[in-house]
């Protein structure tokens, strides 16, 4: 076990002694993450549905989206403290706000590009409004919705570290923690597990996409 | 069980449309009675205004002013969602919804009107098979698995699904191959013959128009009526030099298929039998002021042409030319001008059963062309 050993003790049996703490860490900085994109999702989809029609709209949402993003995650989080306290809610805030860009882009691509034959074919048979919006719109650009939900949550698995320093949940709590000892006992290998940690489970949730665009797409229209 | 619903006419009286921003409307005070059970095409140039029309049926587009009644009822009145789901809509590209399988493209009507699911299962497979897909190969096809004709002959399927009354038909066939379209268009009239809709049809070509019409209105610019009346008369009368322009050349070709061989009157020529002595038949030849004898076999059945001159031999067998385009009384004069222009003579015109029963002559063809013309000239 020489190749990860550092300072002294060894990665492997860091990640052993503390594996309950660790564990639970990671399940909330998934559950976190999760959540907000699932958060992210429903305003992001709302906002995607309201303005899709509209040109402008559709310019409109997609620059602000894109501003927010723009706005350095560090500075974001430590603006909201004044507003929302430390914990969880700063950290939720920041991630649904970070997760909307990719979720608004895509849902209005997604049903922008629906073929505007279909849905005048299901005007003329009768579907109303929310009908053709429910039943053939949201089906269709659904592909594209669930790859910007997917782009959201894989930068919300890094992002979500960074709420440590609002005292938010997760494995960022590693990171800090291990960065703020650096050179004490164990700093390293707090922060690799940290870092390690979340890049495994972003690979896993990334797996569990793949497997539910499967799911949830239709034969029809699956690449 | 479908519905049974009786064929309804359509009334529209002085619709018109206007977009803002524009001057002229894109339809100007549209007028025009559509009778029940028989199949109207709009046919005229890309821009005229057809398909607009067309959708204020529907709908699709709301008219600024004017009144459409279906089968009596206000269509302006109506929920419009309630108003489609009684009339059905089928388009160029199909736009069959591509997450669904054929089964469920053709069940979205009934569905949307709440009938139970055993009755849905049974109009899918009645739909499939009346427009000619076998049910148990394409219910759990999705619509990419299907060619262009499959995927209208679907379109047309769940357009019929609830049994409406009224069908709208924007270029439906527009999008396929030639020999498709000439499929499609063949189905469809087989279709009507059966189940006598009120059909709308939009096209822009002249040709399919004669073929699918009951009636056909030439429309011009803004959604003008040039020209509303039956294919014949339109052929044979084109009420200015628009719908003349738009006929356009061979008009008298394009009535030729309109017409049946047994629309007009057989003409005879000499026949003989093989067993026949060539002497006896060149006797009759002579006595008719023909050249040629039509041989024909045991059953009556047509066939070689011989010539007075080939009359020399012992026997009739293997003398003469075969006979090569029969036409039946279903065939279109078309068809007969074909075999004649093919056979450099008479058509030979065969029965049920193969056998001979008249010819159809040049003569005969060119005097009923004429006889149409004057008809509608009166």
């Amino acid at each position: 076990m020489v190749y990860a050993t550092v300072c002294g003790v060894d990665l492997w049996e860091f990640v052993t002694d503390r594996w309950p703490r660790l564990a639970a860490e990671a399940y909330q900085h998934a559950s976190v993450v999760i959540q907000c994109t699932i958060i992210a999702a429903i305003i992001g989809i709302g906002v995607g549905i309201a303005v899709y029609r509209s040109p402008l709209g559709s310019t409109i949402a997609t620059a602000l989206a894109s501003t927010i993003l723009t706005i350095p995650s560090f500075a974001l989080l430590g603006l909201l403290i004044p507003f929302v306290g430390l914990g969880v809610a700063p950290t939720v805030t920041a991630l649904v706000l970070y997760a909307l860009l990719p979720i608004v882009r895509n849902t209005i691509v997604g049903l922008g590009g629906v073929d505007a034959a279909v849905t005048d074919a299901a005007r003329g048979i009768g579907m109303n409004r929310v009908r053709v919006l429910t039943l053939v719109e949201l089906r269709l650009a659904w592909p594209a919705i669930l790859a910007g939900m997917r782009v959201s949550t894989q930068m919300l698995m890094g992002i979500a570290a960074i709420a440590a320093y609002a005292k938010g949940p997760g494995l960022g709590t590693e990171i800090f923690s291990g960065l703020n000892r650096a050179g004490a006992a164990n700093a390293t290998n707090q922060a690799l597990a940290g870092t390690i940690g979340i890049v495994l489970m972003a690979l896993v949730i990334d797996g569990l996409y793949l497997v539910i665009a499967r799911l949830t797409t239709s034969r029809g229209i699956r690449a | 069980m479908p519905e049974q619903q009786t064929s309804v006419g359509i009334e529209l009286d002085g619709v018109t449309k206007r977009y803002t921003g524009q001057r002229e409307p894109a339809v100007d005070s549209f007028t025009m009675t559509i009778n029940p059970g028989e199949t109207t095409i709009f046919v005229g140039p890309s821009g005229c205004g057809k398909t607009t029309t067309m959708r204020m049926i529907n709908r699709l587009i709301e008219p600024s002013a004017g009144r459409i009644t279906i089968g009596g009822d206000d269509a302006l009145s109506l929920n419009p969602d309630d108003l489609r789901r009684r009339i059905g809509y089928a388009i160029q590209q199909a736009g069959l919804f591509p997450h669904l399988t054929v089964a469920q493209n053709v069940a979205v009507v009934p569905g949307l009107l709440k009938w139970d699911k055993k009755r849905i299962n049974a109009r899918v497979e009645e739909m499939l098979s009346l427009v000619g897909l076998e049910p148990s190969e394409f219910l759990h096809r999705f619509p990419r698995q299907l060619s262009g004709g499959q995927q209208q002959r679907v379109g047309v399927a769940r357009a019929l699904a609830a049994d409406p009354p009224v069908l709208l038909m924007d270029e439906p066939f527009g999008a396929v191959d030639p020999i498709t379209r000439g499929n499609l268009q063949d189905e469809l009239m087989r279709l009507q013959s059966e189940l006598r809709k009120t059909i709308v049809f939009v096209t822009h070509d002249f040709g399919e128009a004669v073929k699918l019409g009951d009636r056909i209105a030439v429309l011009g610019d803004r959604s003008r009526i040039l020209q509303y009346d039956t294919p014949e008369a339109i052929l044979a009368n084109p009420a200015d030099d628009t719908v003349a322009g738009f006929v356009g050349a061979g008009a008298s070709l394009k009535q030729l298929t309109l017409l049946r061989v047994r629309d007009i009157e057989l003409g005879q020529t000499v026949t003989a039998t093989e067993d026949e002595s060539p002497a006896t038949v060149r006797q009759r030849i002579e006595a008719d002021g023909r050249k040629f004898a039509l041989v024909l076999d045991g059953r009556g059945r047509p066939l070689r042409w011989v010539h007075a001159r080939q009359l020399g031999g012992d026997s009739l067998a293997g003398t003469g030319a075969p006979v090569g385009d029969l036409v039946s009384s279903q065939s279109t004069l078309q068809d007969a001008l074909e075999a004649i222009l093919t056979e450099g003579g008479d058509a030979v015109v065969t029965g049920t059963r193969g056998e001979y029963i008249g010819t159809v002559q040049l003569d005969t063809v060119v005097g009923k062309i004429r006889e149409l013309r004057e008809e509608h000239q009166s």
